[in-house]
């Protein structure tokens, strides 16, 4: 799909090109340079560009501080697991939909697909009432255990699967395979790159939660790292080399993250299914 | 379709369908049906009681009808809490279509370098709200901040951004646009990639020019893509929720940043009003429904599908 498409000359394509780069970078080197700053060179006017006594304290407070090490660890294993919790249940519940017939299949599928139209923070309330009710405020298993229903995973697998052949499936079972066999061996295979896909924006989309952590831990060796970075606004509301230490940590590992899982990002982001 | 004679009946799909059945159950439905009676009920949250045992003799005990709807409607604080919200539509919805515009075509040009434009445009993104609202509250800071320097620079003496009631809502826009145009550039990028080339090659040879081709040909082939976008910006402005939270404490100078899940939040996990906050999340609802309707009607208007 390399088509040259001459809208702008090249020069200017790139010294436009790059200039937008630029604009996007700002706050990002912002961030860098003030968390290399001390309280007294944060506070100059004018401004330093580039700190003249470049330090890492903001960063040894935040890291001892506001134990960012044990938030960041927090932030893995709920990410990770939610991950895992969403991925599984939903092709499971993909399969089902696509692949296995029973009666009221198109209604239940109908009922699923309605519940992405309420938002949220309308069940926000009653989901933390449940929670309590199951004995689960402030622990990792209340964080994670609405991962198991996901209705927009499950429509996405779906039409993926539905795509599958099912001579695949006929054939494997005549051969003696039971059902889950072929889950394991034809389907997951089959769909792996969307599994990926989803696994990424599902990883993503945890590690970078607000609301439902917020709601769900106070506890604060539990909180996961934007829980803690908001406790670090609310504390050193003015400290902003150390909030843009924390800030500079949390974004880190999700940075790295993209840059390896980049090849499935490639194509840019295809809309399907939305034709009315 | 071939008939399947081995993936047959309830019995061989229930093993599969168990785990998300039964979160639609508890972590969906039944929330649903709760939020429903909260929204009826004035319960303030602090008398506790079990969903299991003490919850209906709660509804009934605090039942208030539709006090909860009419109070909200009739309080100022709504249409004012609503109007930022406009404001921040008004403001947030146009640039951003224009800015992943801009990014889409950006990458969809072919030429070298892509890559790395493509991973800088996409960072904001991968950024948490809490992180990149941090950051910004940080840029906006009036005398300190980044933003004002770089205008001192040419000149330009800048608000007091956050802290001023005409300035902090463009601030808070500003922040989405960089944090959200990389995210929708990708998308309409998908777009772009998908039109046929021969359509472009068929207008050049009937000796259309660059202009004519992206107004005649390009624009409204990527409609259906824009009309999702606009579907999803317009859902996700309703919500504006962390950058309000983070980049203006308090929501702004005289609330002028309060959004309707920030109100949401406070009224139910600071004021302890659950079911007033559940009539105003039902009503953020009504509200969502209600615009998104009106736009899948208007699409027959303007988005073309016969590509």
């Amino acid at each position: 799909m390399r088509k040259k498409s001459a809208f702008l000359p090249s020069l200017a394509y790139h010294v436009f090109a790059s200039f937008l780069a630029a604009v996007i970078m700002v706050p990002f080197f912002w961030m860098i340079i003030t968390s290399l700053k001390d309280k007294g060179a944060m506070l100059t006017v004018p401004v330093q560009w580039i700190p003249r006594n470049p330090s890492l304290l903001s960063f040894d407070k935040v890291i001892h501080l506001f134990r960012f090490d044990s938030a960041l660890l927090n932030s893995g294993i709920v990410s990770v697991l939610a991950t895992v919790v969403t991925i599984l249940s939903a092709a499971m519940g993909a399969y089902a939909f696509s692949k296995i017939e029973f009666r009221g299949r198109e209604g239940l599928f109908r009922i699923y697909l309605a519940t992405m139209m309420i938002p949220f923070q309308v069940v926000l309330i009653p989901l933390f009432l449940v929670m309590k009710e199951l004995g689960l405020i402030n622990s990792f298993v209340g964080l994670i255990v609405p991962s198991v229903f996901n209705a927009f995973a499950i429509f996405m697998l779906r039409q993926q699967m539905m795509t599958i052949p099912n001579d695949f499936i006929d054939a494997a079972v005549l051969d003696g395979a039971g059902q889950y066999r072929v889950f394991r061996m034809i389907i997951l295979p089959l769909t792996a790159p969307t599994l990926i896909t989803l696994g990424v924006i599902t990883f993503m989309g945890t590690w970078n939660d607000y609301l439902w952590p917020l709601v769900m831990l106070s506890d604060r060796r539990k909180m996961t790292l934007p829980l803690v970075l908001n406790v670090l606004n609310g504390q050193y509301t003015s400290d902003y080399n150390v909030l843009m230490a924390g800030a500079l940590i949390s974004m880190a590992p999700i940075l790295l993250l993209y840059l390896v899982a980049q090849k499935y990002f490639k194509t840019g982001l295809q809309v399907g299914g939305i034709k009315g | 379709m071939t008939s399947r004679s081995y993936q047959r009946g309830l019995r061989m799909a229930l093993p599969f369908l168990l785990p998300s059945l039964a979160g639609l159950v508890l972590f969906s439905a039944i929330p649903i049906v709760v939020a429903i009676f909260l929204g009826f009920t004035g319960w303030n949250g602090l008398s506790k009681i079990n969903l299991t045992s003490g919850f209906f003799p709660m509804v009934v005990d605090q039942w208030v009808g539709l006090r909860n709807y009419v109070s909200i409607l009739s309080d100022k604080e709504f249409w004012r809490v609503l109007g930022n919200t406009g404001y921040y539509i008004v403001l947030y919805v146009p640039s951003i279509l224009v800015a992943s515009t801009v990014v889409a075509m950006i990458l969809n040009s072919g030429r070298k370098m892509i890559g790395l434009y493509r991973i800088l445009y996409y960072i904001p993104v991968l950024t948490s709200w809490v992180a990149g609202a941090l950051i910004w509250k940080w840029v906006l800071s009036p005398d300190l901040g980044a933003m004002n320097n770089l205008l001192a620079l040419i000149g330009i003496h800048g608000p007091a951004w956050l802290q001023d009631k005409n300035w902090a809502m463009p601030g808070i826009v500003l922040a989405s646009i960089w944090k959200d145009a990389g995210f929708f550039g990708l998308i309409l990028l998908g777009g772009l990639q998908g039109i046929d080339p021969t359509y472009s090659e068929a207008a050049s040879i009937d000796g259309a020019n660059r202009i004519q081709k992206l107004f005649r040909i390009t624009i409204p082939l990527l409609t259906p893509v824009l009309f999702f976008i606009l579907v999803i910006t317009l859902i996700n402005s309703f919500q504006l929720f962390p950058q309000v939270m983070i980049m203006t404490t308090d929501a702004g100078p005289n609330g002028a940043t309060q959004s309707l899940v920030e109100r949401i939040y406070k009224y139910a996990f600071k004021y302890f009003k659950m079911g007033y906050a559940s009539s105003f999340a039902w009503l953020l609802f009504v509200i969502i429904f209600f615009f998104t309707s009106i736009q899948m009607k208007m699409q027959d208007k303007w988005v073309n599908y016969d590509a």
